[in-house]
């Protein structure tokens, strides 16, 4: 079943570009990630899914049902944390947390607790009290105590310490195997990968690409680097290399290309080391933002 | 109306409901327990006052004002009572769901399974509570008081009600009025000069068309629509200009559910 989808979704605001024509959807059961640098319309995309901005034209639907004209009755099954947290102030933790509670129609309390003792929050601080960090858990408690169906996190580590980063990826797991589908937004490409199955990428408001987070790291480039000495950097400038740089008798490049044609040539120098890999997402999403 | 909602925004104005009524029945007691005073001196009031410029009179609404009669020295006090209770209802309306998106904490509120309109229900609603509160403060403590200083001197008790119940019409003009504006613009840095603003804003122009005789000046300000001399005078209100504050308020209300509705939520940038 496909929990979420876009159909060349976009949004202007006023002549600002928000994102243009973005389609792509996202599976039940998946986690999906989102990547793209700050200002491509990653949040602006959660937003429409969250009717806190309609868009310009296309269409998001969630649960095959239309977002803003089902969209009180959607976020019954909606957990939502928002890269920059705010809450009433003059709030207690505990009094925001039954507030935000009191309107779903199940009961969490036992749910609120058994969060807040993971993520370690305290309950009888004031909101106004606490750390950028605290806040954050104060917002990924009341996001997930409904435990909802659909999980939007936009950029939801920034401001966790290692640790909590740990416990909330743990969390974010258990939720999805209790099969919660996971729209996770991210300029953080590390995360990503560990965390999805799925990928799509944003840049300047328009997704360039959707891929299986394997096929892209698989599909074209390989990482390859070789030392001998006296090696000569142009050698190697065949078609399907880009990025080469020498280094003291060492050579990196990105390949891609008929790994044989690779092959053959490595084949006919004396090399003293060499390593064939897979590059990381980083490395293939520094390729798409050239 | 969501009931969490309702009650998380009254918990929210408990601060401020109490702080208003609290100087408005300060400010009443002050006023009426001179009146005893002032009454007794009335004569020699009514002549000095005669000598002071018509401009100065109109200035405070003390043209054609008797203050030796309980209503018409209490009119004058009433004056400003509408002055706070006008700030008072057009910083509810400004802040109603600007706040929200000044603090930041509208994402999480939309966020939540609950239509705009039952947001902006539940808010109305809880502001209306904190307005009546007030009110119930300026009618107790003006027929407390006045019972305690009027001394043996008589008064209308009908009209003293038709002035009092003319405070909800008022009110609810500048909390609507306040509340259309922070939809227009995209952003309220401050409620309280855009409320101070409003608020002397139309007592002025109510002075000023006085004093000018300018009557189109009249139509828009509800000092005017319910100038508590004349309605003392005539023991009545001015119908067409009363239909002038409804007609404003249930415009500006309707399109405030329309504009919130629409709305594109501010995100942190």
């Amino acid at each position: 079943m496909r929990v979420i989808e876009a159909g060349q979704l976009t949004k202007y605001y006023g002549k600002a570009r928000g994102i243009v024509d973005v389609s792509f959807h996202v599976d039940e059961g998946e986690i999906f990630g989102f990547i793209g640098p700050n200002g491509a319309g990653k949040s602006t995309t959660i937003r429409l899914f969250l009717s806190l901005i309609y868009p310009t034209s296309g269409s998001a639907t969630i649960f095959g049902r239309d977002c803003v004209k089902h969209g009180p009755e959607l976020r019954q099954e909606i957990g939502y944390l928002p890269s920059e947290v705010f809450y009433y102030e003059r709030m207690k933790v505990i009094d925001l947390l039954r507030y935000s509670a009191s309107f779903y129609r199940k009961d969490c309390t036992q749910r609120l607790h058994e969060l807040a003792e993971w993520m370690e929050l305290e309950l009888n601080r004031r909101i106004e009290d606490l750390s950028y960090g605290n806040k954050k858990k104060v917002g990924i408690v009341q996001g997930l105590l409904h435990q909802p169906k659909l999980l939007f996190l936009d950029e939801p580590t920034a401001g966790l310490d290692p640790l909590m980063q740990r416990k909330f990826f743990q969390l974010i797991q258990e939720e999805n195997q209790r099969g919660a589908t996971v729209f996770f937004s991210s300029h953080i490409l590390g995360e990503v990968q560990r965390m999805c199955n799925r990928v799509g990428i944003i840049k300047e408001g328009q997704i360039i690409e959707v891929a299986d987070i394997r096929t892209l790291q698989q599909r074209n480039y390989k990482k390859v680097m070789l030392e001998a000495g006296g090696l000569d950097a142009a050698y190697f400038d065949i078609p399907g290399v880009t990025n080469l740089e020498s280094h003291n008798g060492t050579l990196r490049f990105f390949y891609n290309g008929d790994v044989n044609a690779l092959m053959h040539k490595i084949g006919t120098v004396t090399l003293s080391n060499v390593t064939i890999e897979e590059p990381t997402l980083e490395e293939i999403f520094m390729h798409y933002y050239e | 109306m969501r009931m969490n909602i309702f009650r998380q925004e009254l918990t929210m104005h408990v601060r401020s409901v109490v702080s208003w009524s609290l100087a408005l029945a300060a400010m009443l007691f002050v006023f009426i327990s001179l009146f005893s005073s002032f009454a007794e001196q009335a004569e020699l009031l009514n002549e000095a006052m005669a000598s002071f410029p018509e401009a100065l009179l109109t200035a405070f609404g003390m043209n054609g004002l008797d203050l030796s009669t309980v209503l018409g020295y209490y009119s004058f006090a009433f004056l400003f009572v509408q002055l706070c209770l006008a700030i008072q209802a057009a910083s509810y309306g400004f802040s109603l769901v600007s706040v929200e998106e000044r603090e930041w904490t509208a994402d999480f509120l939309i966020a939540k399974p609950v239509g705009r309109a039952q947001i902006l229900t539940s808010k109305l609603l809880a502001t209306l509570c904190g307005m009546a509160i007030t009110q119930a403060v300026v009618w107790a403590s003006t027929f407390g008081l006045i019972e305690a200083f009027k001394g043996d001197r008589a008064y209308e008790a009908t009209t003293l009600l038709l002035l009092l119940l003319s405070l909800a019409i008022f009110q609810l003009f500048f909390l609507a009025v306040g509340l259309v504006v922070s939809l227009l613009v995209k952003r309220i840095r401050s409620v309280t000069s855009y409320a101070m603003a409003l608020g002397f804003g139309m007592y002025v122009l109510s002075v000023f068309g006085d004093m000018l005789g300018e009557s189109a000046l009249e139509n828009v300000t509800p000092f005017r629509h319910f100038d508590p001399s004349d309605i003392v005078q005539n023991g009545a209100y001015n119908t067409p200009l009363v239909l002038i504050s409804v007609a404003v308020i249930v415009v500006s209300l309707a399109a405030s559910y329309v504009l919130y509705t629409r709305r594109n939520i501010p995100a942190v940038m």
